[in-house]
């Protein structure tokens, strides 16, 4: 059986994209077979160690402006750096599974603090978790340094707590909103009071004095509460794994939840204990994940976008800061999340001006900006074509960006028709439309790079 | 998409591409038969984080105010007095002239029954304008579009100056257009490839409901709007001085379209930061800073080219904050708000209503006095001239400042 949509479509949301190698000889394994596959290469966890100081704990009182001055661009540098490695790791590594989910529990976890030795170590917490299970991971994170700091609970103490943690971690960590009233937060904050951070050692620490030891009613429980036994109650409340279940589908299926699918997967997440492994397994075995109507149809994020295409063409960036400053241009950045709610993700992603954007980047990437162009071009489109490959040079010297050609056509199959290698590089059915601009096109190079333009390849 | 609205608008998209730049206002006309009323355009600005409306508008001759916010209240010598009860952040001295001239009217204790201390769902509210129990998918200048036929044939009916588009923006069938930068956005349009794809885009194929329909749907409204923003826009230079900021430009920007006869009315503009759990008086004093100056500079930049009494200028934030201060000398998610109001043509000018209670309280937050949608109402009713009812979510009688 030729099982090569299926595992296409696996490899779309298991992953960054599927590539001509992956499907080869892949293509007549069971579904089950890819999946195990995937897991299986996403066993090696490897973390990021590219900040290798916390430069928060040069802040001094006394420092010259100049000294702030090289701090601050220190700084930058090391958010560059860390920006960029986790984008070659994700289009490089073999853990795309890994990598995926990292990605998924970045957003999950959303935390913005311009401290990058602290978010290296968050990201490294979400990658060390990312297929274990959710408690463990839930812990981990809420005593992480970056998030404790970005969500105040270094400034949540017994006699004026600071509520700020408590809330997010009902409301976007865990049960979501509706689960729990404003009085559950006030009476969690408390049992958070003293989960602190030290500065120095970078790791959390336990601070007595400060932690509100009486008696606290949270969720129809009383007793002396710590922050670990709130936890356990929230991870107890079976609104937990529908929660996270929720995300997750609209993560990996679709966008628009079906409540039987998920109940499903929240049922046997719950009775899992949470462990996340045998629930993605459930959800790439299942028959429903290959249904039409969940295949070529979620909106990739623009990191998806921008890794996918990377990882396709094996592209290689002599100029890193060409990938943030995609990002930005396109709304997502790395580690800075618009707020702690994360990027919203779907639909969002595109308005007038971002899907543009995203229609012309593979070019710029590709080719030097040049979307060559079948059609009987108008005096406009021909000073605008001229105008274009007038900035040809300009565009390479700005981006630097390699693809490696040699290997993406070394991998596809001799004689493989051009709708064929079209409709490879796409998730959603091609329209008579795009085809005719496949069939017309001089050749395969500028085939490929029409196809990656449209408006099919920005789903997957 | 229906099938038929489709074609109407790919053949409105096409046509759009082959007429002449200039005539393009004229065919909006034609096709209608009916003209907007006026130029009246209506700038919203969004705070977002939840501003401490309390250290904005100071209630300076209350000792609770004292009281309660120990380290971080204003204190007296430096608020700029407004009346016997309430004053100015010094940060917002750049305010204190507009409001002398009869231009700014605050408008005190505004919010909703059963308020959300979540930044996001309480964002929501505000830009869906629900009741804080209701879930709403289209916000409520999205709604406007929708309930406007005009609206059909311009997308660029409403403008959110950003790179993204805010909920407040989204209807059922219709949305705002972002445009950071119009020559940006042009630019990206003239692309031959993509205008092929929208040109030859013929069958109704693409444009269902799915996400591959909203994409197509999305470029092609993308296309017909940057050129006519583009074109019009870039008939008119601004000559007044803005300050050097982000927000200043993109106010910059928003007059540049009122000045050159942007066929819109309603512009979106946000200003975020001011969500200070921590260190509030430095944080929030910079922010309010960056607002009051650029506002100011966007107003008297207004009244010097007669669009002052044409243009009405709305700030609200998500919530304000607690009424009592908390240990890291900042303030936690609160309830009730003030909002501001900047026009030539305001009916009520000054201290629209009285400062809120800080006796009265709502377990430590205010109460409020004034539905934010009653804001919404009298913009809808009396500025847009269109009935709130059928935009909002049942008839608001609204007020009295226009």
């Amino acid at each position: 059986m030729n099982n090569s949509r299926q595992i296409k479509h696996l490899y779309a949301r298991a992953g960054f994209g599927i590539r001509f190698e992956d499907l080869h000889q892949h293509e007549n394994w069971s579904v089950k077979k890819a999946a195990k596959k995937l897991f299986e290469a996403s066993v090696q966890i490897q973390n990021i160690k590219v900040v290798t100081e916390n430069l928060d704990l040069r802040y001094h009182p006394n420092q010259s402006e100049d000294e702030k001055k090289a701090i601050q661009e220190e700084r930058n540098k090391q958010e560059k750096a860390l920006n960029n490695t986790w984008m070659q790791q994700m289009s490089t590594s073999d853990a795309q599974l890994r990598e995926k989910m990292t990605l998924f529990w970045h957003n999950h976890f959303a935390c913005n603090i311009g401290n990058s030795y602290y978010e290296q170590q968050l990201n490294n917490i979400e990658r060390a978790n990312a297929l274990g299970n959710f408690k463990t991971m839930l812990i981990q994170v809420s005593q992480a340094p970056g998030m404790l700091q970005f969500l105040n609970n270094q400034q949540n103490v017994k006699n004026h707590p600071n509520e700020n943690f408590a809330r997010e971690l009902m409301e976007l960590f865990t049960m979501g909103r509706g689960n729990y009233t404003e009085q559950d937060i006030k009476e969690s904050a408390r049992a958070f009071t003293g989960w602190q951070y030290d500065g120095k050692t970078a790791s959390f620490v336990f601070r007595p004095g400060v932690h509100d030891t009486g008696v606290k009613t949270f969720l129809g429980n009383q007793a002396n509460f710590c922050g670990e036994d709130i936890i356990d109650i929230i991870i107890k409340n079976p609104v937990t794994a529908k929660y996270i279940c929720t995300k997750l589908y609209r993560y990996l299926v679709n966008d628009i939840p079906d409540d039987g699918h998920i109940s499903q997967m929240a049922d046997l997440f719950y009775k899992n204990n949470y462990e996340i492994t045998p629930l993605l397994e459930f959800v790439f075995t299942a028959d429903w994940f290959y249904d039409d109507k969940n295949i070529g149809n979620l909106i990739k994020s623009p990191v998806e976008f921008l890794v996918g295409l990377n990882r396709q063409f094996y592209v290689n960036y002599q100029n890193p800061d060409v990938l943030m400053q995609f990002q930005r241009t396109l709304g997502q950045v790395l580690f800075r999340p618009p707020n702690v709610a994360g990027w919203p993700g779907g639909r969002s992603w595109i308005d007038s001006s971002s899907l543009m954007y995203r229609m012309k980047i593979p070019s710029t990437i590709l080719s030097a900006g040049i979307i060559d162009f079948n059609g009987k071009p108008t005096p406009e489109d021909q000073a605008y074509l001229a105008a274009t490959k007038r900035q040809q040079f300009n565009v390479i010297k700005r981006t630097l960006t390699v693809p490696d050609w040699d290997r993406f056509f070394q991998k596809i199959p001799l004689k493989t028709p051009h709708p064929e290698i079209a409709q490879f590089m796409l998730e959603p059915t091609m329209s008579a439309r795009v085809l005719d601009e496949v069939n017309s096109a001089p050749d395969i190079k500028t085939m490929l790079i029409q196809v990656v333009s449209t408006p099919e390849y920005q789903l997957c | 998409m229906e099938r038929r609205e489709f074609l109407k608008k790919t053949a409105l998209a096409s046509t759009a591409l082959m007429m002449p730049a200039f005539l393009k206002p004229f065919e909006a006309f034609a096709a209608d038969g009916s003209q907007l009323s006026g130029f009246k355009n209506l700038v919203v600005i969004q705070l977002s984080g939840g501003n401490d409306g309390l250290n904005t508008v100071v209630p300076y001759c209350d000792d609770i105010y004292y009281q309660k916010r120990k380290t971080i209240a204003i204190q007296q010598p430096n608020v700029i007095a407004l009346n016997d009860m309430q004053g100015l952040n010094p940060n917002l001295a750049a305010l204190k002239e507009l409001y002398d001239q009869g231009w700014m009217s605050v408008i005190n204790a505004v919010g909703y029954p059963n308020p959300d201390r979540s930044h996001f769902r309480s964002m929501d509210i505000w830009q869906t304008a629900s009741d804080a129990n209701q879930f709403l998918t289209t916000g409520w200048i999205g709604r406007y579009l929708d309930a406007n036929n005009k609206a059909a044939q311009t997308p660029y009916l409403v403008i959110e100056v950003d790179d993204t588009l805010s909920l407040a923006m989204k209807g059922e069938k219709l949305k705002g257009i972002a445009v950071q930068d119009p020559n940006r956005l042009f630019q990206t349009t003239r692309e031959p490839f993509f205008k092929n794809l929208i040109q030859q885009q013929h069958a109704a194929e693409h444009l269902s409901e799915d996400n591959l329909g909203y994409l197509y749907k999305t470029m092609i409204e993308t296309y017909s709007s940057a050129d006519y923003i583009q074109k019009t826009s870039k008939t008119y230079n601004v000559t007044a001085t803005y300050p050097a900021t982000g927000f200043a430009n993109e106010l910059k920007n928003v007059s540049k379209f009122i000045n050159s006869g942007l066929d819109t009315r309603i512009y979106y503009v946000s200003l975020g930061g001011f969500d200070t759990h921590v260190g509030q008086m430095d944080q929030q004093g910079r922010q309010l800073k960056v607002y009051a100056d650029a506002v100011a500079a966007f107003v008297k930049d207004l009244k010097a080219t007669g669009k002052l009494d044409d243009t009405l200028i709305m700030t609200f934030s998500e919530f304000g904050r607690r009424v009592e201060q908390n240990a890291s000398n900042g303030t936690d998610h609160g309830t009730a708000n003030n909002v501001f109001v900047f026009g030539g043509k305001l009916a009520k000018a000054g201290i629209y209503n009285d400062a809120p209670s800080l006796t009265d309280l709502d377990s430590g937050d205010l109460k409020f006095k004034v539905d934010f949608r009653d804001v919404y109402a009298t913009l809808l009713t009396k500025w847009l001239e269109v009935d709130n009812s059928a935009i909002l979510t049942r008839n608001f009688a609204g007020l009295d400042f226009i």
